[in-house]
């Protein structure tokens, strides 16, 4: 590193500007995923909530994907889990959204009725509900409080940790405080299993298709959306890191080729002058990515207060690691020509 | 002591090679400069790659002191120049983002990182050389800070501080005017006595070859027996 931090304290501007530039790729992938990360969290935290082994839908018609609000499951299908060897427990699980209305406002909910058990707070009676904490400070209710829920009075029972379905927050009725507000006539939409049985073997019986609960993410059709195309610009971003530093360091090695012959004709070692290049690539892409992630948890905390934004080690030291990592990979193809500088340049009247 | 031993040198020329160095004996003992003199493409520059181990010849040996470099890989070739090899360039060669003083106690680093211990040892050397090729004050100046003469100091400078038991010189005085020029043969002259390094050094100033120990002059790729002087195996 002798030359390095030499060469990096005198062409600073040029450095600093390369930094910079990491710095802002770091506040735009940090930024993502956190907004990607709580964009996820309002859609699915109810059903990551489930603790369930395995959330059993109907078959879908051929060519079709599973569809949590589209999946209508039956008794008979009920009885027939309920029935399997290695089943322990199966909870039905309903689904719909609906507007719930207090004497002072309205909002839209996510309607879940099902038994209790793990995520599942159900209220023990049918005319109560469990109103999970966003939707109560939007209505600004408290336990005790009356709710409209499709003309059907219900009293807050609970107010429950945030839990979310599709953007909108988890709203909890039994299954027969349900039969109030859903006029399908439908037995629910899935079930929540727990147990350790031949799952295959159970579907195939009771002509159902079920998935762990991560798999089952991918049912949740706004889901899949949002991390799709969140997920997609942030590959980008990375990717886009990668071929900045790549195409930095491309230029700035042929530059100093020329220093890179001498020291070579003096009796560098390739090895040492590489460490050397890797090393004030890391120095440049630690400095960025440092201070990029110091805004994102800045402004991410700001952020949050407004905006569905998730600060964890998932969404800052994971992608600051990924961008370091592909950083550094994208730099080491470009220091190829360390390899290929002949020192024989270095003679002669080339320079 | 370098000793080239019926060393041959060829290039790829084309379909065909090239023969750049033809058979060329020649050894530079220590304490004494030997200026190689020759019209351009007389093999002058091959000459002078194949002493700083830059170029393996196609056959003959190249004796640094017991070792025949001519048998080494670039890896062990690299290590011996950083150990006994000394190179001024032509053109001075200076890295521009390192001061004089850097400049010299980079050599220190070429293998990679430098123990402690010797970091003292090695500033207290640099300074040394640096007074001693005229630069005491000038340690802080980068090159562009420098003049032509001062950066061709500087060159001298560094050549010499892993004390080597060779110093390959390649037109040392080529880009400076004639007194500045004189002033750097001085230079190493003196430096290559005081520090006992045989030298090779190549010139087309002829002013400056009496005072060489020895001459030899090549001729397309041989050495001409016609302006050598003694100490000189032909």
């Amino acid at each position: 590193m002798f030359v390095a931090w030499r060469e990096l304290n005198f062409a600073r501007g040029r450095f600093a500007l390369l930094a910079s530039v990491v710095a802002m790729l770091m506040v735009l992938v940090g930024f993502l995923s956190g907004l990607a990360a709580g964009l996820a969290s309002q859609n699915v935290s109810s059903v990551l909530g489930f603790k369930a082994d395995q959330i059993v839908f109907a078959k879908p018609a051929d060519g079709q994907k599973l569809s949590l609000s589209e999946s209508a499951v039956t008794r008979e299908q009920f009885d027939t889990w309920v029935s399997a060897s290695g089943v322990d427990a199966v909870r039905p699980l309903s689904v719909q959204q609906s507007k719930m209305s207090s004497p002072d406002a309205s909002t839209t909910v996510a309607l879940m009725s099902s038994t209790r058990g793990k995520g599942t707070p159900v209220p023990s009676d049918d005319s109560s509900v469990s109103v999970s904490q966003t939707a109560a400070d939007e209505l600004g209710v408290a336990v005790g409080d009356r709710v409209t829920i499709s003309g059907s009075d219900f009293k807050v029972a609970a107010i429950t940790d945030d839990a979310w379905f599709s953007h909108t927050p988890a709203v909890w009725l039994s299954r027969d405080g349900w039969l109030k507000v859903d006029r399908s006539g439908e037995f629910a939409n899935v079930f929540l299993v727990n147990g350790s049985a031949d799952w295959e073997a159970v579907n195939t019986s009771a002509s159902t298709q079920s998935a762990s609960t991560l798999g089952s993410l991918s049912a949740i059709g706004s889901f899949t959306s949002e991390a799709g195309s969140l997920g997609m610009m942030v590959a980008l971003l990375f990717a886009i890191s990668a071929l900045v530093l790549s195409a930095f360091f491309t230029v700035w090695t042929m530059q100093r080729s020329a220093d890179i012959a001498v020291l070579k004709a003096l009796g560098s070692s390739t090895r040492a002058l590489l460490i050397d290049s890797l090393g004030q690539a890391l120095v440049v892409l630690t400095a960025g990515i440092g201070v990029g992630l110091a805004l994102v948890l800045g402004f991410g905390a700001l952020a949050g207060q407004v905006l569905p934004f998730v600060i964890s080690p998932f969404t800052t030291l994971l992608p600051a690691l990924v961008m370091g990592v592909l950083g550094l990979a994208g730099v080491a193809f470009a220091l190829k020509s360390i390899t290929k500088a002949n020192p024989l340049s270095a003679l002669g009247g080339n320079r | 002591m370098i000793h080239l031993d019926h060393v041959t040198v060829t290039f790829p020329d084309g379909d065909s090679r090239i023969t750049a160095v033809n058979d060329v004996s020649l050894r530079g003992e220590p304490g004494t400069v030997t200026g190689i003199i020759g019209p351009s493409g007389s093999g002058k520059s091959s000459l002078l790659a194949v002493a700083s181990t830059l170029v393996s010849p196609d056959s003959g040996h190249v004796w640094i002191d017991d070792v025949d470099a001519a048998q080494l890989t670039a890896k062990e070739a690299a290590v011996l120049r950083r150990e006994r090899l000394g190179i001024v360039f032509q053109q001075s060669n200076l890295l521009p983002a390192l001061s004089s003083f850097d400049q010299l106690r980079v050599m220190n680093h070429l293998g990679g990182r430098a123990s402690r211990r010797e970091t003292n040892k090695v500033n207290a050397k640099a300074a040394e050389l640096l007074a001693a090729v005229g630069l005491a004050g000038q340690e802080h100046k980068r090159p562009h800070q420098l003049s032509g003469g001062q950066r061709q100091r500087v060159n001298i400078a560094r050549a010499l501080m892993n004390d080597p038991r060779v110093l390959i010189v390649d037109e040392p005085t080529s880009a400076l005017d004639q007194q500045r020029g004189a002033e750097i043969i001085d230079l190493i002259l003196r430096l290559s006595q005081d520090m006992n390094t045989a030298t090779l050094l190549v010139t087309h100033d002829l002013v400056h070859l009496p005072r060489m120990d020895a001459v030899v002059e090549m001729v397309d790729g041989r050495l001409s027996t016609a302006r050598s002087t003694a100490l000189v195996t032909v």
